[in-house]
């Protein structure tokens, strides 16, 4: 294999792992930050207790987001060369507002966060939360914004030739707010919210199925189910922009998303499909101008389609690209039926004894991580053949200087210690969950006890 | 070209990021220095003490590192391109050891098991003295110059190119300056038989710098001239190297009077001076090339523009005060000897 086609494997692989971990540690803040709050407010240990066993896995996910996230800080430097001489007076600005503005902040709190609890009053310790959550907050702000510069470039002038060539900034402000970053942000932002709030979810569903921590669980499971129902109805409308969005700025990236081929031409929707591109049709099950009523509010209107742009303009992977939006749109459904149904049963007052509805929130925590990975490879794939959009391919944008040995020993470098660490991730999450939210088991909580005692207390 | 009190901004940006490398090896080298001497400690209860004493704050000495990569990436885009790509090999150990280092951190008292955490132990042990070792080798090969050619092509010359003498000379070095570091930052948090101990290490640790550091001058001498030039122009330069020859000969007397707190801050000036050398040394340079000269990187002709980099000291000026005040809130909050806690590592 050439070194280009390893440089991509290797940066989609490194970069989707480092992906499995951040949203989780942006959504578990906000719960964290809710829980604690409540604490403060109403002073029950229940919140207390949540929010330290909260706190405990949080940190496992955030380690190794952190850890990941290096590796994808150099990689730009070792892997991208030329692409990083290119974009640096845009994206390393990017990146080192990140440092300074996010991470540090992050991590700077992340000591009292995990190790305050006896060390500093409650205020100040919902204070280091607040400032943990605030800083990954801030993290997907910048390298979003960098992400989605490469995706519509603006604010920029382009210097130089050939492997000099640059783009320089010629305004912050609109590189800042490039056509498609706050659509974007708003729409990784929330993507994150659902990530934590389902993991929250499953869990208590879990531990309420088997009737262990029952009082504790409730409360927890009825704050994420808010969390979940709001967000995953946001999620809707912020895809619906990122959507619009696509279609004016990358109108090739949007045709590949439907698989529509025609030129010019009304667009159908697919709910489920199967692309062939040799012979430009999709098999599956459409609303039939659908994509044109999603766009122009009208079925006939023509939308932009593959065919438009000349062979090398088009993406590669139009099968590929078309299935991973269709699964992240698919989740984004059955997320939004998921709460609303436990909205539904929760005011009925069933929430708790409605078995099936509990045991598929178990395990609907797969399901917003799937959907975050399906969208970023759906964005990033219908990019191609660009690295910056209509600016530089990338097939001119990887190292000169690397070999492909080279590459291929660290990805398979890489593929173990990432095997290594997602097998002791998922050991360590089981054994947390497990253990429970207690410290030691001073209350018992097993079902026939626990039955028991309330009888003893009535 | 734009200036501020009358210097430049890629000048001024070269400042910005050498601060930034310097407080990172400061501040993890006490980490990897700690790291480093980890498995001289027998007893369970030692070793996590030692492991707490850095607990709390090595995730957030790492962030130097991130932020000082940010920096590089954005002040001079050429340079963190062509730099990281033709160091590719030992950029990612670097990164591998990085992971490894952290996960030994965070996983090690999760079990109770003794193989367990024996494992973790070694793994943290070595990472960190692998670390240390690969951030001398790098900065050897700054020194040094490698063989960029034109259209910043690198002529790889084999898998293991970066490991010559002279690499090897400053990887060892750097090693023993931030065991000497970490040793002292040790009796700053340890109590009782683990602080007598590490009195002892630290003796050894002095040794094994001097030593190192004296092999690395004399041959820094002898076979790197390009590099003594600023110095010969300007003779007041002189002035660092003696500096920094008083600052190491600091650190055994004060140690010798129990003044640790003190010996913790002229390990620290050692450090930074020996950066400060190289930047008188290389700058305006930025990286050498063996193959011709004029396919050098400077600051010129490898920065971002002013445009840019004016932003961004706008930035940094911003966050600086931001940094320093949460860096200095989370040291209070610990400071002290080590308590262990439930919450402990
Ligand atoms: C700011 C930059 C940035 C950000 C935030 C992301 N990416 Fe990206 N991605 C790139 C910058 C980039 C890139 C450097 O520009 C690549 C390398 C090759 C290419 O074409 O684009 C790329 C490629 C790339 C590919 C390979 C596409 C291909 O080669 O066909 C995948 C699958 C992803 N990325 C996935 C992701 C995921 C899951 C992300 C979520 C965190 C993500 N990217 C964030
Ligand atoms: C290729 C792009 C990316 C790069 C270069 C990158 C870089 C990094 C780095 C260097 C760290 C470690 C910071 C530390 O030491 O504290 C990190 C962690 C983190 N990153 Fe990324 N990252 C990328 C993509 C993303 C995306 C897309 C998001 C969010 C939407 C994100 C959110 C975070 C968060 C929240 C953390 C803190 C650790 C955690 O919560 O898991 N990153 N990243
Ligand atoms: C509900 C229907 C949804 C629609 C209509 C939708 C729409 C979109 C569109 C059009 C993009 C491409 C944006 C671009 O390339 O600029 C995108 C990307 C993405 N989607 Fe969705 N989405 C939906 C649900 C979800 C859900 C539920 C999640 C995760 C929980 C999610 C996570 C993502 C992510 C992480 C990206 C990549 C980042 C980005 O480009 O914004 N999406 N989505």
């Amino acid at each position: 294999m050439d070194t280009e086609i390893l440089a991509r494997i290797q940066f989609a692989f490194t970069i989707a792992f480092h992906y499995i971990y951040p949203p989780l540690s942006i959504g578990l803040g906000l719960i964290m930050v809710i829980f604690e709050s409540l604490y403060i407010r109403t002073k029950n240990e229940k919140y207390h207790t949540l929010a330290k066993f909260w706190t405990k896995i949080f940190a496992l996910t955030f380690g190794i987001g952190v850890v990941t996230g290096i590796v994808m800080e150099f990689e730009f430097g070792t892997n991208w060369a030329t692409y990083s001489r290119y974009v640096g007076d845009v994206f390393g600005s990017a990146l080192a507002a990140e440092g300074i503005f996010a991470f540090a902040l992050e991590s700077g709190f992340l000591g009292v966060l995990l190790f305050g609890w006896n060390r500093v009053k409650p205020w100040v310790h919902l204070v280091s939360t607040m400032g943990v959550f605030f800083g990954s907050m801030f993290s997907a702000v910048w390298i979003v914004i960098a992400n989605s510069w490469q995706q519509t470039p603006a604010g920029y002038h382009v210097v130089g030739e050939g492997l000099n060539a640059r783009a320089e900034i010629t305004d912050f402000w609109a590189m800042v707010f490039n056509p498609s970053s706050v659509d974007r942000l708003s729409h990784v932002w929330l993507g994150a919210f659902l990530s934590g709030a389902f993991l929250v979810l499953s869990v208590h569903a879990y531990y309420l199925v088997k009737g262990r921590y029952v009082e504790i669980s409730k409360t927890a499971f009825k704050i994420a189910l808010v969390v979940a129902t709001i967000f995953s109805l946001g999620q809707l409308l912020t895809g619906h922009h990122s959507a619009d969005g696509v279609a004016i700025n990358q109108p090739a990236k949007l045709a590949a998303l439907e698989g529509h081929f025609e030129a010019e031409a009304a667009a159908d929707m697919y709910i489920l499909g199967w692309v062939n591109k040799e012979e430009q049709s999709v098999t599956g099950i459409k609303v039939p101008g659908g994509l044109s009523f999603l766009l122009h509010q009208d079925f006939e209107t023509p939308v932009t389609g593959l065919n438009a742009f000349p062979e090398d303009e088009r993406p590669p992977q139009v099968n590929a690209v078309f299935q991973f939006y269709h699964i992240m749109v698919a989740i984004g459904m059955t997320l939004i039926g998921l709460s609303l149904l436990g909205c539904f049963y929760w005011w009925k007052g069933k929430l708790f004894e409605t078995k099936w509805l509990l045991t598929a929130f178990i395990f609907a925590a797969l399901l917003p991580q799937i959907a975050n990975q399906a969208g970023w490879f759906a964005a990033e794939m219908g990019r191609q053949p660009w690295v910056v959009y209509g600016l530089l391919r990338t097939s001119e944008a990887f190292s000169q200087a690397v070999s492909a040995n080279q590459i291929m020993f660290s990805l398979i470098l890489f593929f173990f210690v990432y095997l290594l660490l997602f097998i002791l991730f998922v050991y360590l999450l089981d054994k947390k969950i497990k253990h429970g939210p207690y410290d030691e088991t001073l209350v018992d909580d097993r079902p026939n006890t626990q039955g028991i005692m309330d009888a003893i207390k009535a | 070209m734009e200036t501020l009190f009358g210097i430049d901004y890629p000048t001024l940006w070269f400042l910005v990021v050498g601060g930034l490398f310097s407080g990172y090896a400061i501040l993890d080298g006490f980490d990897f220095g700690a790291g480093a001497w980890h498995l001289f400690f027998k007893k369970e209860e030692n070793r996590r003490i030692a492991l707490n004493a850095i607990g709390p704050v090595w995730d957030g000495n790492e962030v130097w590192l991130v932020i000082g990569g940010g920096a590089l990436f954005a002040g001079f885009p050429v340079m963190y391109a062509t730099f990281l790509s033709s160091m590719y090999v030992p950029f990612m150990l670097f990164l591998v050891f990085i992971i490894f280092r952290a996960i030994a951190i965070e996983f090690r008292g999760k079990e109770p098991m003794k193989w367990w955490r024996q494992t973790w132990d070694v793994c943290y042990s070595v990472s960190s003295i692998t670390l240390a070792f690969l951030l001398g080798v790098v900065l050897g090969n700054v020194i040094q110059g490698i063989a960029i050619g034109p259209e910043y092509s690198y002529e790889e010359a084999g898998f293991f190119e970066f490991l010559n003498p002279y690499a090897l000379i400053t990887g060892v070095t750097t090693l023993s300056l931030f065991m000497t570091h970490g040793a002292i930052y040790l009796l700053l948090k340890t109590e009782g038989r683990l602080f007598a101990k590490m009195k002892f290490l630290l003796r050894g640790g002095i040794i094994f710098f001097i030593i190192s550091f004296t092999v690395m001058s004399i041959y820094t001498l002898l076979f790197i001239p390009h590099l003594t030039d600023d110095f010969k122009e300007t003779p007041i330069l002189f002035i660092v190297p003696i500096l920094t020859f008083l600052s190491v000969a600091n650190v055994p007397r004060l140690a010798n009077k129990k003044k640790y707190g003190q010996a913790f801050a002229f390990t620290s000036l050692t450090i930074s001076l020996l950066l400060v050398q190289v930047a008188i040394e290389v700058y305006p340079k930025l990286l050498f090339s063996t193959v011709d000269p004029m396919y050098d990187l400077d600051i010129y002709n490898s920065a971002a523009s002013d445009k840019s980099l004016g932003m961004m000291l706008i930035m940094v000026a911003i966050g600086t005060p931001l940094v320093l005040s949460y860096t200095f809130f989370v040291y209070k909050t610990f400071s002290g000897k080590v308590q262990l806690d439930e919450t402990s590592y």
